[in-house]
Order: structure tokens, then C-alpha cells, then sequence
């Protein structure tokens, strides 16, 4: 039994201990905002929070979340409202999706440490999450936008 | 068999002449040595060395099997294993032919990365099981940024002098540096996850090459 704070709540799961962390997530918890592209940490699609680190879910452990903070995408903000999350929205960021809340959570680490990140910051930081649309300029934009919104404490 | 008085007496004085000589020889080179342009070890690190710890010995010195030794640890160093975490940029390299990490991942003021691309969100405590997956350990970075300690590119002599000189070397006396085989992330290399090769010589022999080059003086090949 491993026990996990995932986006506060407190669960227990009955899996092997060395159980890819996005797997629990998906096929035990439900919790399908975390999707999987590559599985060898190549992708950024399963990026999620680990004790606010942007880690690959497809090669962490899930031994490695025990008793450790995780947040998914569904936890980001309660509302849905984190800045970088209506950053998207206002810009219509994504095309299919599918990339987004790996590119959401890794954006939303990016902001905490860097309330005004320069474009170099931007691509230093991203670099590691691909995106089959091609939609890396909308994303640059709305993560100045949406440090912008931060400043201007307005994160919901 | 007697032997004549006067006889006797040359005999000593003509000891006392030899031995003043060698004395004398023997400062000469050992001034030479210590202030030769290759002898790398400072001349306090040395004392304080000998001190502390039985190494180097002065009757150890031996520039030939240093050099000899050196020139096994820099194959091991410079092999993609060792190098790759120590770029001439702020990049790490990949692969056994020292490409540019794929998605650029910066070095970062601690050599630990920046922002969501740390090395530790890819590269676990341990190996990922699988070919080509990131390999890991729980220590996983590069040399920070105040000291990047680069092993691209440097040559011999380079990489030698560099290796024992504090203000390089993350302030590693040569005692530090002895350990230092025994690094877990020098220990990682020997142990790199599927599909990279290894370096190329096992770690005993490596440590071996490693410790004489030290203990024989941590001389520098020639530049
Ligand atoms: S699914 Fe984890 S990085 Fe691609
Ligand atoms: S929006 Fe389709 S992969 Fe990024």
C-alpha cells in the first residue's frame, strides 16, 4: 500500500512499488488531465508537480511520490483559474490539446521562479515539452501574458 | 689485514667530501623538481599532504609512472561517460558521440538545471529501465557555474594541471581527489543504462591509473 497527497487529497493505492507514477494516476486514480506521449521522458506530455518540480511522470516512480506533494492538472488552481491557465484560454494556446497540461505545469514552475521571464527564459525552460501543433509562439505569448497577470496579482 | 694510520685518515676525509657532494646534489634536484614547470602539486598542498596523510610520499615520486598513469585516467575522463556531464557549454552531451543534449537543457547556477527542465524531473535516483532511457542517480547534475570544471576539449597537460588545482577542482585537496574514485557519480559512469557504452577500462583499473598518477606526484604530461 503507497500512500500519495495528490492535488491535496490524501489516497492510497495498491500498485508495485515501482509503478510509473502516470500510470497510477491514469489507470488507479482516474485522474486523466496527465496524458502519456513518449514514456521515456522525451515528450513533457506527463509533466506534473512533485514538491513543485516539474517532473515526467512516465519515469518517476511512483515509490519516489510516496508521501510527497503531487499536483496534477486538475489541481493547478481550484477553479481552473491559475494565471497561466486563463494566459491559454485568452490566447487560444491549444490546437488538439493533447501536449497542454504537460506545457501548462511546466509554464506554471517557470512563473513561480521567474515572475518575468525573458523569451530566453521562456525557451530554457520549454524546451523540453514538444508539441505536435506547433504551437510553441501562442504558448511564449501567453506565458508573458500570463506573468504578466501575476504581477498584477491577478491570478484569480 | 693492519691497516696504515695515515692511510685511515684519507679514507674519512675523502667520505666526508662524498658525502658533502651528494648533499649537495641532492638539493640541487630536489629544488629542480619542486620548481620544474610540469609538477603540478603546490608546494603547501604537498606539506599539508604529507602531514596528514602518508601521500604522496616524497620517496614516491615518479614522474614517469605519474605521466604513464595519467595518460590512462585522461581515456577514461574524456570518455563520453565521464565527458559528457562536463561540456565546454552550459549544456550537458548525449550519446557516445558527445552530441548536444536533445531539448538543450541548461547547466543552471547549482548545475542542477533551471526552472521546470531540473535534471532530476527526467533523470531518477536510479536507471530507467529500457534502451536509451534517461540514466539516473540520486546525485544527477553537472559542475555548477561558478566552477564548470570542463573536461571538452582540454588536453592532457590541460586536464592534469586543472584536475589538482584547487581553484578548479571544487577545492579538492589530492587526499579529496583520492576518494573522489569512489564518487557515486564516478561510480555512475561504469554504470550507464542500456544501450551506452562503457568506459574503457574497468573501475579497478581506472582507480589504480587514478591513485599512481597521485600518490607518483600528479604530474602533467608535457603540453
Ligand atoms: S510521456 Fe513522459 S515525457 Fe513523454
Ligand atoms: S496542441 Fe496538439 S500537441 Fe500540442
Amino acid at each position: 500500500m503507497i500512500k500519495l497527497t495528490i492535488n491535496k487529497k490524501p489516497y492510497q493505492v495498491e500498485v508495485d512499488p515501482d509503478t510509473p507514477l502516470l500510470w497510477v494516476l491514469r489507470d488507479a486514480l482516474g485522474l486523466v488531465g496527465t496524458k502519456y506521449g513518449c514514456g521515456v521522458a522525451q515528450c513533457g506530455a506527463c509533466v506534473v508537480h512533485l514538491n513543485g518540480e516539474a517532473v515526467r511522470s512516465c519515469v518517476t516512480k511512483v515509490s519516489r511520490a510516496a508521501g510527497q506533494k503531487v499536483v496534477t492538472i486538475e489541481g493547478l488552481a481550484a477553479k481552473a483559474d491559475h494565471p497561466v491557465q486563463k494566459a491559454w484560454l485568452e490566447l487560444d494556446v491549444a490546437q488538439c490539446g493533447y501536449c497542454q497540461s504537460g506545457q501548462i505545469m511546466a509554464a506554471a514552475v517557470l512563473l513561480k521562479e521567474n515572475k518575468n521571464p525573458t523569451d530566453a527564459d521562456i525557451d530554457a525552460a520549454m524546451a523540453g515539452n514538444i508539441c505536435r501543433c506547433g504551437t510553441y509562439l501562442r504558448i511564449r505569448e501567453a506565458i508573458h501574458l500570463a506573468a504578466e497577470m501575476q504581477r498584477k496579482g491577478s491570478n484569480g | 689485514m693492519k691497516q696504515h694510520p695515515e692511510y685511515g685518515t684519507r679514507t674519512s676525509a675523502l667520505m666526508k667530501i662524498i658525502t658533502t657532494l651528494s648533499v649537495f646534489i641532492f638539493l640541487v634536484t630536489a629544488v629542480t623538481t619542486v620548481y620544474s614547470g610540469d609538477y603540478v602539486i603546490s608546494k603547501s598542498t604537498e606539506t599539508r599532504l604529507t602531514d596528514s596523510v602518508p601521500v604522496p610520499l616524497k620517496a614516491e615520486r615518479d614522474s614517469v609512472a605519474s605521466v604513464q598513469a595519467f595518460s590512462k585516467v585522461y581515456k577514461v575522463l574524456m570518455s563520453p561517460r565521464c565527458m559528457n556531464c562536463h561540456p565546454a557549454g552550459d549544456v550537458p552531451l548525449q550519446g557516445d558521440d558527445s552530441h548536444l543534449h536533445t531539448m538543450l537543457p541548461q547547466r543552471g547556477v547549482d548545475g542542477k538545471g533551471v526552472y521546470s527542465m531540473k535534471c532530476g524531473n527526467c533523470h531518477q535516483p536510479e536507471n530507467t529501465p529500457g534502451l536509451n532511457t534517461p540514466p539516473g542517480n540520486p546525485e544527477w547534475h553537472l559542475p555548477p557555474a561558478r566552477m564548470k570544471m570542463i573536461f571538452q576539449g582540454r588536453t592532457p597537460h590541460q586536464l592534469a594541471k586543472q584536475l589538482v588545482n584547487r581553484k578548479q577542482n571544487g577545492d579538492k585537496s589530492l587526499e579529496k581527489l583520492l576518494e573522489h574514485a569512489d564518487d557515486t557519480l564516478v561510480l555512475a559512469g561504469w554504470h550507464p543504462g542500456e544501450g551506452r557504452t562503457l568506459p574503457p577500462m574497468s573501475h579497478a583499473e581506472f582507480k589504480k591509473a587514478w591513485t599512481t598518477w597521485i600518490v607518483k606526484g600528479a604530474y602533467a604530461p608535457n603540453p
